[in-house]
């Protein structure tokens, strides 16, 4: 096929212009999210190792950037690098946190790593909430704007493009389509090469591999560290776009929503990753926006179902309807008329 | 001394209600092969309509109409969704996950930040016995689990039912040729586990818990370490797994006050401590089959 089909992608750098902030910022939740769930689908989807720690390795990066980036103050520390470098040493951090966990990720197998991640979401959130001076405690901590070469990643500065006025959120659009575009084409390419099939016979037949010289423990490890990197990614993302980072949503929950993401979208794939992150993520927002509209849905705080509640029946029943009836994901959704027959082989 | 010993039994207590949930869970991985990742909100089911109804009907009868509940649901579980689904058992695991967002959402929107008690007769009772101060809903934790564990043992061993669950495990292609249903034995395997969280779910919110909340399947949580750590195909394991993580518990919970250099709140995160612990000395847990492969 023709690279014409990637050219729709091109849309995605016009949004800054025609929608508002609340638009952008969900947007950039969804890039937070596809980088942090591109990871995991590498993890689990490529490799068959369940993991519920992937929220501790997003709240190690983003509280990572912070840390770095972030001043010195009376109740705070930071080290005050420029952040383009808090960035790089962020991510290497989640890394280093992932590699510290090989022992586990390399000898567990399956669902058996996943009950023995959930260890890091607690002892994660124990750490988070008693380390006052680099978190901020439950308020959480303000978080260091992006900048680069010299040009600041927020609402200083007067850039105007085309007439229209950039502030933080337009500027970091442009980079979280930067990141996750380099993030995706990274999976890709391990995907498509030889570290990619030695992930998928693992999954597929553990005992095969080790047979073929795979290094199984050493490349489940491996896989773990990536993935726990590109959540580290992701979380530095979210922190920018949130502009605080508070310990108590880098929880369980958030785990799961991981999961859920990489589930619905299709497991095993870096567009399913995407496609998911974008169903999680953008659910609660849209009924959020148009919860007056919507029979059966309740703004919050009124007793009724409210926005968020009604994202998580409808976004936990897919997961199971996903699974029964669609086990590609919606990435496996074929539309008759935009999806070109394939060659039948003779 | 005596501090000591009051820490240890109410270890055991804890310890023993955990044995219950990780019992259940063994039970359902052994005759399915699925994790069951929605085990807390089950637990979390068979709590809230026990605390719903019994006021209506007094304890035991809310007990056993939330009993009844978890079970069903537990049941319901297993018609829908795996024995219907294809797919790996390990992605039929994460679709458990789906099933737990649902039903955590559903039950904590409806608790709300309320605590509601679950009217347990013991109330906040207390044993003394040589100086030794002991609450009574942990006494009757201790002497409920241990029946029931009993129970379970007695007719996993000798009960049809209990011989059939253990061939499916062994080899289920052979035992469904035998003429076991398959169906019918992974159905009762959730059912049993639902029915077992539930009867948990009351000592896990009874006193000195104030009762139960949005947080009680945090609790419940714990019993996932204590299954894995034991090894998650043996019964036995759970049963260790259970105690030791509830001994640990209440000892870190109880000498906190020496330990602050690690931070508040560490009764919470030693049985995860633990787990890792012992997994990396035996990935495969205490009792565990270990994998092997043949060649």
């Amino acid at each position: 096929m023709s690279k014409a089909r990637y050219l729709p992608l091109l849309l995605l750098l016009l949004p800054p212009f025609y929608l508002d902030l609340f638009w952008l910022q969900a947007g950039l939740f969804v890039m937070a999210a596809a980088i942090g769930a591109i990871g995991l689908n590498l993890l689990t989807g490529s490799t068959g190792q369940l993991s519920m720690g992937h929220s501790f390795f997003l709240a190690v990066g983003a509280y990572g950037y912070v840390y770095f980036a972030g001043d010195e103050t009376d109740d705070l520390t930071g080290l005050g690098l420029p952040p383009l470098l808090a960035v790089v040493c962020a991510v290497a951090l989640a890394g280093l946190a992932g590699l510290a966990f090989s022992p586990i990720a390399g000898r567990l197998s399956g669902v058996y790593l996943g009950i023995a991640s959930l260890a890091l979401i607690f002892l994660g959130q124990h750490v988070l909430f008693n380390v006052h001076d680099v978190t901020g405690g439950y308020n959480g901590r303000a978080v260091p704007p992006m900048e680069a070469f010299g040009f600041a990643f927020d609402g200083t500065g007067d850039v105007v493009v085309l007439g229209i006025a950039f502030g933080a959120l337009e500027k970091l659009w442009f980079l979280g389509l930067l990141l996750l575009g380099l993030a995706a084409l990274f999976a890709l390419g391990v995907l498509k090469g030889r570290p990619g099939r030695a992930m998928n016979l693992i999954r597929d037949q553990q005992t095969a591999a080790g047979v073929l010289g795979i290094p199984v423990a050493r490349t489940r490890a491996a896989v773990f560290t990536l993935s726990s990197m590109y959540a580290g990614l992701g979380g530095v993302l979210l922190a920018l776009t949130f502009q605080r980072a508070v310990p108590d949503y880098f929880g369980m929950l958030l785990a799961l929503d991981y999961l859920a993401m990489i589930v619905i979208g299709g497991l095993g794939s870096v567009s399913g990753a995407v496609i998911g992150a974008t169903f999680v993520t953008l659910l609660p927002q849209l009924l959020t926006r148009y919860s007056d509209a919507l029979p059966l849905v309740a703004p919050t705080g009124t007793g009724g179902v409210s926005p968020s509640d009604a994202a998580r029946y409808l976004y936990g029943a897919a997961v199971v309807g996903i699974v029964l009836f669609l086990p590609a994901g919606l990435r496996g959704l074929r539309i008759p008329s935009l999806t070109p027959r394939k060659e039948s082989t003779p | 001394m005596t501090r000591l010993i009051e820490l240890l039994i109410n270890g055991l207590s804890l310890g023993s209600v955990y044995a219950l949930i990780a019992l259940g869970f063994v039970v359902i991985f052994r005759a399915t092969e699925v994790v069951n990742f929605a085990h807390a909100s089950l637990l979390l089911l068979g709590g809230y309509v026990t605390a719903v109804l019994h006021d209506d009907l007094g304890f035991l009868g809310g007990l056993a109409v939330g009993v009844l509940a978890a079970a069903a649901a537990g049941a319901l579980i297993e018609l829908v969704l795996l024995r219907r689904a294809k797919a790996r058992r390990d992605v039929v695991a994460i679709a458990t996950i789906g099933i737990d967002i649902v039903l955590m959402a559903e039950l904590s929107r409806r608790l709300g930040t309320s605590v509601m008690s679950l009217g347990d007769p013991w109330q906040d009772r207390v044993v003394v016995l040589g100086g030794v101060t002991i609450a009574q809903t942990r006494v009757a934790a201790l002497v409920v689990a241990a029946v029931l564990i009993a129970l379970f043992l007695l007719a996993f061993k000798y009960t049809p039912w209990g011989v059939s669950m253990r061939a499916v495990a062994e080899d289920s292609e052979t035992s469904a040729l035998m003429g076991i249903r398959l169906g019918r034995i992974s159905m009762s395997a959730w059912a049993v586990a639902g029915a077992l969280a539930a009867v948990a779910a009351v000592f896990i919110t009874a006193f000195p818990t104030p009762g139960l909340d949005r947080t009680s399947s945090i609790a419940a949580l714990k019993a996932f370490p204590a299954a894995i750590l034991g090894g998650l195909d043996s019964v036995t394991g759970a049963l260790v797994g259970g105690l030791l993580i509830g001994v640990t518990e209440a000892l870190v919970g109880g000498y906190q006050n020496d330990l602050t250099f690690l931070g508040r709140g560490l009764g919470d995160v030693a049985p995860y401590v633990v787990m890792i612990v012992i997994l990396l000395v035996r990935p495969s847990g205490l009792f565990g089959t270990r994998e092997v492969s043949r060649v």
